[in-house]
């Protein structure tokens, strides 16, 4: 039973227990002497219903995780079970193609040994659901029994309600928490694992970057993951290149809408830069490896530089940039919007002209902010994915030349992840290693920037 | 008594005047300079998109007329009704008719770069319309890739002087490609299409609107109305103000670790992308959410409570009608910026080549951006025009949905 049926099916219990306790607190409301209820119908109505749907959805939540692993295991108890190969790749392989049959995903089977499987897969599935349905309709039953039995005229029903909608509302805030301790448990753990066969020292300070996710995982070869490269990349590509493109640009931008642009043009002007910022990534990083990067290597070819690279660190930092522009310039706007126009009015009165106004006076006044623009602006530079995926390379490479190829930690992870490795591989745990270095740096800037910010604001209030 | 000039006004003060006077002209071409670059690189981005992508939406296609009333094909009405009626041609020998008549028309030569699969296109055409049979009809099949390419002068020199010959006698054209919208992925750039990558993208959006809105929505509105000022809710927001900033990826990481190690088998589903994109809509949701409510002034809170009714009441029978349109155009952003990420699904393996669209939340799916990286990577001439023309139609919906967003904004804004 797929999940969404299962949910269609809460759903669906949870009306009619709607409707039945309406249909009771009516009547309740009919047979009183004074026509009135301690709550209104529509009150027993949800108190009902939630006590149908919540813990059915808790079931569903578990059993759609837990059916899956049950119906493997109730297969492999199967006398055909004994001729699988031990454990291993080809033994899941088999598992999954007999599923795909026994669910109608496939027409056939391309190994012989899956079919035998196929019968078993089918029954186990069919009677997990029979299962799942049946106890869905159990809890269904007790829980819409148990609160029905307890509608009474006097009964406070919307107290219940709404102590019940409270506890949602704490719940679904501390998705939030959970999602970041959930963030931070499988980064530290995946990690720990990987620091485990390969030390920190030299992960961290080692210069050589060629992780064999084929070789003995066992025994790696700890100087093949020496992260330096991978970081001097990622700085190269999103904190240097990117940011001589975008801080110029986004910050001359932000200066003539708000101190020169005509508000008419300002109004056509800042929606369409924010285009630039709603461009999906996959769009750039095409554009950058279709258009950019080849014309970057011909022009460098032409100046004479032979050994020009195709997917060269220029290209993908350059479109990054102007990926990065809309961010830096609508942050440089805020900011100079909050500087206080008495200081601006004060500088042209004494006869400044506009630019002096700006760069003595509006910009140094407004630099906490911009400077945490550019901080966030990094963070989000060095955490883009796919447009280095797409224009920048997988060859490690330590080098300050921006036509050379390089590749960034980003690209790493997604070249450690979506290869043949098994999970066990010291290569694919590196994935996850370099995903917590990003994660705590990026986070470390959007920290220190937050809080430059908040405390320039207070300087005006 | 010319000397008698103001003395603040001298020479060497005129001098620096009229400096001071181009800088500020230069200073302000800079920044004009600094826009109009902006915006052209903005117009050339999607006019090189849109010029490639037009091709993308067209393929050639040759001209083949076939008469039914000399081969003895006959359609089965059950066999329509059941679906299976290209494999009950097919074993009539459509094929083989196809074929025939091909090389009637193109020559043997012609004939040969007929796409493999073309008489699927008759097959279909014939279930759609059974009285076909009976007459004579002339079928525009879709050519093979190399004949594509010739068309375009590109490829092999032989295939490029067949591609002229036919195409001078009128048999071989580019043709609008209505299937590009109702096709699936497939090695061929002939005969890919994006509503394989389109439908799985909206079952995915579909996963995240109903995880993300409703705990979004929620979460904002505690915060917001009634969590006490303590330690733990500060957490809360710094939790959510740090999500929002972490890293697309890191959320793929996260979905790889968590939700496929509880989910293994629905791996590459639309329903852990939804969960995961859902994660990073959530914070955006509630970013959002707070400060809509927030604008809902204070007399309406307390006007609601001096009737007496609930502080629950309160927040859902006056705050929450008032906040939703604010919400609603926060959501639409969130929504957008989830519908063109890439790298978290890249994590959990939407990746995968699949050839047909996903029918439910639970089969493997790819999403329109996947395809557009997938079809990115092919060496193919024919998949670049088909890439850009993906990319035109994701665009397509990522401005329709910004556009949304701000005639809410503009049509609710509302001035307290």
């Amino acid at each position: 039973m797929s999940p969404t049926l299962l949910l269609l099916l809460a759903l669906g219990l949870g009306l009619a227990g709607w409707l039945a306790a309406r249909a009771r607190a009516w009547t309740f409301r009919r047979a009183s002497t004074s026509g009135r209820l301690a709550s209104l119908p529509s009150y027993h109505a949800w108190y009902v219903a939630l006590w149908i749907v919540l813990p059915v959805l808790a079931f569903v939540a578990i059993w759609s995780a837990t059916a899956p692993g049950l119906v493997t295991q109730s297969v492999l108890a199967s006398p055909a079970a004994d001729q699988l190969p031990a454990f291993g790749f080809q033994r899941q392989t088999i598992l999954n193609e007999a599923r795909a049959v026994a669910t109608g995903a496939s027409q056939a089977v391309f190994n012989p040994l899956a079919r035998e499987f196929v019968e078993p897969y089918r029954e186990a599935i069919s009677r997990y659901n029979w299962i799942g349905i049946i106890v869905t309709l159990l809890i269904a039953f007790l829980g819409g029994a148990y609160s029905f039995l307890r509608l009474k005229p006097d009964f406070a029903a919307r107290n219940r309600v709404e102590k019940i909608v409270m506890a949602i509302l704490l719940g679904a805030s501390l998705v939030a928490i959970l999602t970041t301790i959930g963030i931070f448990a499988s980064l530290v753990f995946e990690t720990v694992r990987f620091f485990g066969m390969v030390s920190p020292i030299d992960f961290l300070f080692g210069t050589h970057w060629a992780p064999d996710p084929m070789a003995n995982a066992a025994n790696p070869d700890p100087t093949r993951y020496g992260a330096i490269p991978l970081f001097w990349g990622t700085l190269f590509i999103g904190a240097i290149i990117a940011m001589i493109v975008a801080i110029p640009l986004g910050l001359m931008s932000a200066i003539y809408l708000t101190q020169y642009a005509n508000p008419k043009v300002r109004a056509w002007v800042k929606p369409a830069l924010e285009i630039l910022a709603g461009v999906p990534t996959v769009v750039y990083g095409y554009f950058a490896a279709l258009t950019i990067a080849p014309a970057i290597r011909d022009f460098a070819v032409s100046l004479g530089i032979a050994n020009a690279s195709s997917e060269s660190a220029l290209a993908a930092g350059l479109i990054m940039g102007v990926m990065i522009i809309p961010f830096v310039s609508s942050m440089a706007d805020d900011s100079i919007a909050a500087v206080p126009q008495a200081m601006r009015d004060g500088s042209l009165a004494m006869g400044a002209t506009t630019n002096e106004t700006i760069r003595r006076v509006i910009i140094p006044a407004a630099l906490p902010g911009i400077v945490a623009g550019i901080m966030l602006a990094i963070s989000r530079a060095i955490g883009e994915t796919m447009i280095v995926v797409m224009a920048a390379s997988t060859a490690a490479n330590l080098s300050a030349n921006p036509l050379e190829s390089m590749t960034t930690v980003t690209v790493q992870i997604v070249a450690m992840l979506t290869g043949e490795g098994s999970f066990d591989h010291p290569a694919t745990l590196s994935a996850f290693a370099l995903g917590f270095v990003l994660f705590m740096v990026t986070l470390a800037l959007n920290f220190i920037a937050l809080r430059v910010v908040k405390r320039f604001r207070e300087a005006y209030e | 008594m010319n000397e008698q000039i103001a003395p603040t006004r001298t020479p060497a003060f005129e001098a620096r005047l009229k400096k001071r006077y181009a800088a500020e002209k230069r200073f302000k071409a800079l920044g004009l300079s600094a826009i109009v670059f902006s915006i052209a690189v903005l117009i050339y981005l999607l006019g090189s998109m849109t010029i490639n992508g037009i091709g993308g939406f067209q393929r050639a296609e040759m001209e083949v007329p076939i008469d039914f009333t000399q081969a003895a094909i006959s359609v089965d009405p059950q066999a329509i009704e059941d679906g299976t009626a290209v494999q009950a041609l097919q074993a009539q020998g459509l094929p083989e008719v196809v074929q025939y008549y091909a090389v009637e028309a193109l020559g043997e030569e012609g004939a040969e770069e007929l796409g493999t699969q073309a008489w699927r296109d008759v097959a279909a055409a014939i279930a759609e319309d059974p009285g076909l049979v009976q007459r004579q009809a002339t079928f525009w099949l879709p050519a093979s890739a190399d004949l594509a390419a010739g068309y375009d002068g590109e490829g092999s020199q032989d295939m490029q002087e067949l591609a002229s010959t036919l195409a001078s006698q009128g048999k071989l054209d580019e043709k609008f490609d209505a299937g590009f919208f109702t096709r699936a992925d497939a090695t061929n750039p002939q005969q890919v299409g994006i509503w394989g990558a389109l439908k799985g993208s909206i079952l995915t959006m579909i996963v995240t609107l109903m995880l993300a809105f409703p705990i979004g929505v929620l979460a904002a509105l505690y915060l917001e109305e009634y969590a006490p000022k303590n330690r733990w809710t500060d957490l809360i927001e710094l939790s959510i103000n740090n999500l929002a900033a972490v890293p697309s990826i890191i959320f793929g990481l996260l979905g790889l670790a968590v939700f496929l190690a509880i989910f293994p088998s629905y791996r590459s589903a639309p329903l852990i992308g939804g969960m995961t994109l859902a994660l990073m809509t959530m914070p955006v949701i509630v970013i959002a959410g707070r400060n809509a409510i927030k604008a809902v002034p204070p007399s309406i809170r307390d006007g609601a409570l001096a009737i007496g009714a609930s502080p629950v009441q309160v927040v859902f029978h006056h705050v929450l009608p008032l906040a939703l349109p604010g919400i609603l155009t926060g959501t639409i952003i969130g929504m957008a910026r989830a519908l063109g990420e890439t790298a978290p699904l890249l994590m959990i393996g939407m990746r995968a080549f699949v050839a047909s669209p996903p029918d439910s939340f639970t089969s493997p799916a790819t999403v329109l951006p996947m395809q557009i990286f997938l079809w990115s990577d092919e060496i193919d001439r024919g998949f670049v025009e088909r890439t850009s023309a993906a990319i035109i139609v994701l665009l397509a919906f990522l401005l329709m949905m910004n556009g949304l967003a701000i005639y809410l904004r503009n049509k609710f804004e509302k001035k307290w």
